[in-house]
């Protein structure tokens, strides 16, 4: 009998089907979870799909690889989704274009204070060089923050890891720490969820508001492009190359 | 729904050619957004299963980005080194870059209301 579980978990272990599968289920489960918490920000559905995936893994000794080619399926949606944020962009149109110089504000200022913050509090607490140069792009998304952590002499694989925590950060605080703020404008939420927490943050926003939606995947797009020209810059006036 | 999803996986295409071809530092897929967005911007219309499919996809977005978060399971030993250092800058960092950024739009916002020729 036990032979027969072993075959089975073998044949599972290996197949793309059972990682597939899984991580539709943990994701679903985190959503019904998040629903019946009545929206509690703790209960945040990725950070607990995230979590609960990696303990299975470590559990079953299973290799991410080995995951990946399962959960390779869904990651590739994230191409056509990211093309998708142009449809709420088009449906809000006219209130990005009356906004469009407070939203270069809050862009120019947020990606700044993005760069600066992490890299003064991360050498504040003696954080490596490294370290400061791969927290540098933080805000951004993955492509573009692996390739600028590349270029300044950071570790676009450590960078990778601390974009994703920052997103889901961003996603768990942000609304509670906006509401706090009093700020009650979807739009200016989600400008700013954008372009603290890029695209995880703005997965965050659509749950809010189509309109927010709208501004966290415009931020997106513009935070990649300023965060690009802006950290070279500062790594060089702040004498961070190594 | 399967036109749709050839719309924007031939806007992701386009995307990727385009900054391969102009060296541009952004992923190809935030061209394609960009290209479908002056494209819908230009037509002037929504084609309605172009609009179900992206409110489909969007309203899942944070499915989507699973499988990479995931891959933190390879890092825990570089994350570990400096913890401290790492967790409190992306905490506080973050923070207050989502309250400075909507501040900022924010005050933006009211001082134009507040001005006397408001554009």
């Amino acid at each position: 009998m036990d032979r027969i579980f072993i075959d089975i978990w073998v044949y599972l272990a290996a197949s793309p089907l059972l990682w597939l599968t899984l991580t539709l289920a943990v994701y679903l489960a985190g959503q019904w979870l998040f629903r019946r918490s009545g929206g509690r920000a703790i209960f945040n559905p990725v950070a607990l799909a995230i979590a609960l995936l990696v303990l299975l893994l470590l559990l079953t000794g299973t290799p991410y690889s080995t995951y990946f080619t399962g959960a390779q399926f869904i990651h590739f949606l994230l191409g056509p989704a990211t093309v998708a944020l142009a449809v709420p962009l088009y449906l809000h149109w006219e209130r990005v274009r009356q906004l469009a110089l407070p939203i270069l504000a809050g862009l120019l200022v947020g990606s700044l204070t993005a760069i600066l913050s992490a890299i003064g509090i991360a050498e504040l607490l003696g954080g490596s060089p490294r370290t400061l140069l791969s927290l540098a792009p933080k805000s951004v998304t993955t492509p573009v923050a692996m390739g600028i952590a590349e270029k300044i002499g950071g570790l676009p694989s450590l960078t990778a890891v601390l974009v994703i925590l920052t997103g889901v950060i961003g996603a768990v605080a942000a609304p509670a720490l906006l509401d706090w703020l009093r700020i009650r404008d979807n739009a200016v939420k989600g400008l700013a969820i954008g372009v603290a927490a890029h695209g995880i943050g703005t997965a965050r926003a659509l749950q809010i508001s189509s309109l927010a939606g709208a501004f966290a995947g415009l931020a997106i797009g513009l935070n990649a492009l300023l965060t690009a020209l802006l950290v070279p810059l500062i790594v060089r006036l702040l004498h961070l190359m190594p | 729904m399967i036109g749709a999803l050839a719309v924007l996986l031939a806007f992701q295409l386009v995307g990727e050619i385009a900054i391969r071809w102009s060296g541009v530092p952004v992923p190809g897929p935030v061209i394609g957004m960009l290209l479908l967005f002056l494209t819908l911007h230009w037509r002037k219309s929504l084609p309605a299963p172009l609009r179900t499919t992206a409110e489909t996809l969007l309203s899942h977005l944070s499915l989507l980005f699973i499988p990479a978060g995931v891959g933190i399971v390879r890092y825990g030993a570089l994350l570990a080194e400096e913890w401290l250092a790492v967790t409190v800058a992306l905490v506080l960092s973050t923070l207050i870059t989502v309250a400075v950024t909507a501040l900022v739009m924010q005050t933006v916002i009211r001082w134009r209301r507040g001005a006397p020729h408001d554009g």
